[in-house]
């Protein structure tokens, strides 16, 4: 589904991702750790198409698709999602209104007339059901005031809404209690299959207990420095990141 | 002839066709006088240091429209607020249109400052009021005040909630190669009593049109009044806005200016406080593209103590478009507890656009609240990179990040079907369909 090779991007002249390699299968997840300052953000920011990067060598496949000239709303019309570690305050437009307006411009661009109202409504409710989410927080302005873990929750809400192929979830266990790291958790496990994929960007294996991944990859200094099975996140977990980075230097 | 030199001469005939024996009349010669000695104001005054009027101003104006014209009101339907019951008082190149119009003396007037200054059960109010609270020294007031003789005549006695909004609406038809407009406006409401008005100009072709209006408003003790200025006129269409607010002890007046077209406008946006717990709203969306300009100018006198006022200002400019922010706020020593806000907030969209914003106070009380702050920006990409990635393209996702920007102001708007055609005709400016009604 996605397959990044020798990814390179810059931003200023500043080389951030210094060859990542990366597949990503249909029905698995991956996640993604490392120390701040890996990179782990800019990889998540350069998938999703944002223009500040520029990829500077190697390719960004989406379902055999080179993606990475594409406007970061022609890769969400393919399916590509990015839930955002500081989702964005909208004054004025509701959580229905702003979804309805997402879902309807990815139809356009797939040649559909807009989602029937009727039916609209019908999935807001089952979404927002799933991710335990109050009706009156439908009509709230979007993130306007939300607390951390409504954010995060609104970010997972959209997803379900949205049904991304791709899903990659950038520190959405960052700022939240456990009881909504549970909820977003349980909502993510919800919307698994085997036709969708997903990628969590972590900091602390926290999450994963939650999400439990295939596979670990370990980012630091722009690279993937280890890849391996979930018990990858532990060993991380118990040794810290220090390990690695001497590793790399040798 | 220049044009000044133009209205000046003109002013003989304008005599010949009005009654001169009347105290009204005594004040329209004086205040040619002074427009005679100021003329038009230029940007070696400090208060048009921005505005330049030279380039309208060589315009061959016609002063006086040569003949009626009649339209017809499935043509000009859309630009009133049409979807809610209304009283009208619409002019067509500065005539009363009757047929247009819907007035009432019904427990209230809300008709024509021509019958009210020609007939005798006005004239207490037209001598209490007219040209009471305008400014006297002011050259374009004085003009006005000149040639003043038609507008809207709203008196709305104590204890009176008006059932329905008023629409004021002035068309040009294009009639006249150029056509100079001076609606006079006065408007009074007593003792608790309520008002809600909605004022538009409208040029209907290309021809070059000046409006230079005046407009006088009293809000008497505990009075409100909501006043919404639509401007969204043509590409050579002008206004110069002098609106001059009075208000008395505990009186809420309000007023917001939506600015999305036109060629030149200055809104000289005016409230002197009389009395003790007063409120005084001015409220702004200005949304420019082209080499569009518009000129806020405001001012607030807080003479009383214990009284507020709010200003929020929101522009957005694109293209070449230029605005003007300058904000004046006086507190009297005697205003102690005086609580006055001022916001005004810029988004610029391309390098040629511009935006000139200047707080003035002016603080004579040691116990007041006053708080003022003025931003220039660009559209936050970070955010704009967020909506994106939801599948929302670039221009709708500008498009839903400016309405974010303006959003408080368009909250505030109390008439649902004016905040519903607001915000179409953001969306129109902003050349989007987003599907929804914010």
């Amino acid at each position: 589904m996605l397959t990044i090779k020798n990814l390179h991007a810059s931003i200023e002249d500043k080389e951030i991702l210094k060859g990542i390699n990366l597949e990503v299968n249909p029905g698995e997840i991956h996640a993604i750790m490392g120390p701040n300052g890996s990179g782990k953000s800019t990889l998540s920011s350069v998938i999703a198409g944002k223009e500040e990067y520029e990829v500077t060598d190697g390719e960004i496949h989406f379902e055999g698709e080179d993606i990475s000239e594409l406007a970061a709303e022609e890769r969400a019309h393919k399916g590509v999602f990015l839930s955002f570690q500081y989702p964005v305050e909208i004054p004025g437009v509701s959580v229905t209104n702003f979804i309805k307006t997402a879902i309807n411009e990815s139809r356009k661009a797939q040649g559909l007339e807009d989602m029937p109202a009727k039916d609209m409504l019908q999935k807001i409710r089952e979404k927002a059901e799933l991710l335990e989410i109050d009706r009156r927080f439908l009509s709230r302005s979007l993130n306007e005031g939300f607390s951390g873990g409504e954010k995060k929750r609104n970010e997972i809400f959209q997803m379900a809404m949205l049904e991304p192929k791709l899903a990659i979830l950038d520190e959405t266990d960052s700022g939240l209690d456990i009881d909504a790291l549970r909820i977003v958790a349980n909502g993510v496990n919800k919307l698994r299959s085997k036709d969708n994929a997903v990628v969590v960007i972590t900091h602390y294996q926290r999450l994963l207990e939650y999400i439990v991944p295939d596979f670990v990859h370990v980012l630091h200094n722009g690279k993937i420095v280890k890849s391996g099975t979930k018990e990858l996140a532990l060993e991380l977990e118990a040794k810290g990141y220090d390990w690695l980075k001497q590793e790399a230097a040798v | 002839m220049e044009l000044k030199d133009k209205l000046v001469s003109s002013f003989m005939a304008f005599e010949n066709q009005i009654d001169v024996d009347t105290t009204v009349h005594d004040i329209r010669s004086e205040a040619i006088k002074v427009f005679e000695e100021k003329g038009f104001p230029t940007k070696k005054e400090e208060a048009w240091k921005y505005t330049s009027l030279n380039s309208l101003l060589k315009n061959d104006f016609s002063v006086f429209p040569k003949e009626e014209v009649a339209l017809d009101f499935k043509d000009i339907k859309k630009y009133f607020i049409h979807d809610i019951d209304s009283y009208k008082i619409v002019f067509i190149d500065g005539v009363y249109s009757s047929y247009l119009s819907e007035t009432t003396h019904e427990g209230m007037d809300i008709c024509l400052l021509s019958a009210a200054l020609h007939k005798d059960k006005y004239r207490q109010v037209i001598e209490n009021y007219f040209n009471k609270v305008a400014k006297t020294d002011d050259s374009l007031t004085s003009l006005n005040t000149a040639f003043s003789r038609e507008g809207a005549y709203i008196y709305i006695p104590k204890n009176k909630a008006v059932d329905k909004p008023v629409q004021i609406i002035h068309f040009a038809t294009g009639n006249e190669a150029a056509l100079m407009l001076q609606p006079r406006n006065l408007i009074v409401v007593e003792e608790n009593a309520h008002i809600q008005i909605i004022e538009r100009h409208q040029s209907l072709t290309e021809n070059p049109v000046l409006t230079n209006s005046v407009t006088e408003i009293f809000a008497d003790k505990r009075a409100v009044v909501d006043y919404y200025k639509i401007q969204n006129d043509e590409q050579n269409a002008s206004l110069i806005d002098n609106t001059y607010i009075s208000q008395e002890r505990e009186s809420n007046a309000s007023v917001h200016t939506f600015s999305f077209g036109g060629n030149i406008t200055r809104n000289n946006l005016n409230f002197y406080q009389k009395g003790e717990r007063i409120d005084s709203i001015l409220n702004g969306v200005t949304i420019l593209g082209n080499k569009q300009h518009v000129d806020h100018y405001t001012l607030v006198h807080h003479a009383e103590p214990n009284c507020e006022s709010h200003q929020d200002y929101k522009g957005i400019f694109a293209d070449k478009a230029t605005g003007v922010f300058n904000g004046k706020i006086i507190v009297d020593k005697k205003a102690q507890k005086t609580n006055a806000f001022q916001q005004n907030n810029n988004i610029l969209i391309d390098d040629k656009a511009s935006i000139n914003t200047k707080p003035q106070l002016e603080i004579f009380a040691d116990d007041v609240k006053c708080s003022h702050g003025c931003t220039i920006g660009q559209l936050d990409e970070d955010a704009l990179f967020y909506l994106r990635t939801r599948g929302i393209p670039e221009k709708e996702g500008r498009a839903l990040l400016m309405y974010a920007f303006a959003n408080n102001v368009l909250e505030s708007v109390k008439i649902p079907e004016v905040k519903s055609r607001i915000n179409k005709l953001i969306a129109k400016k902003l050349g989007v369909n987003l599907g929804f009604d914010l």
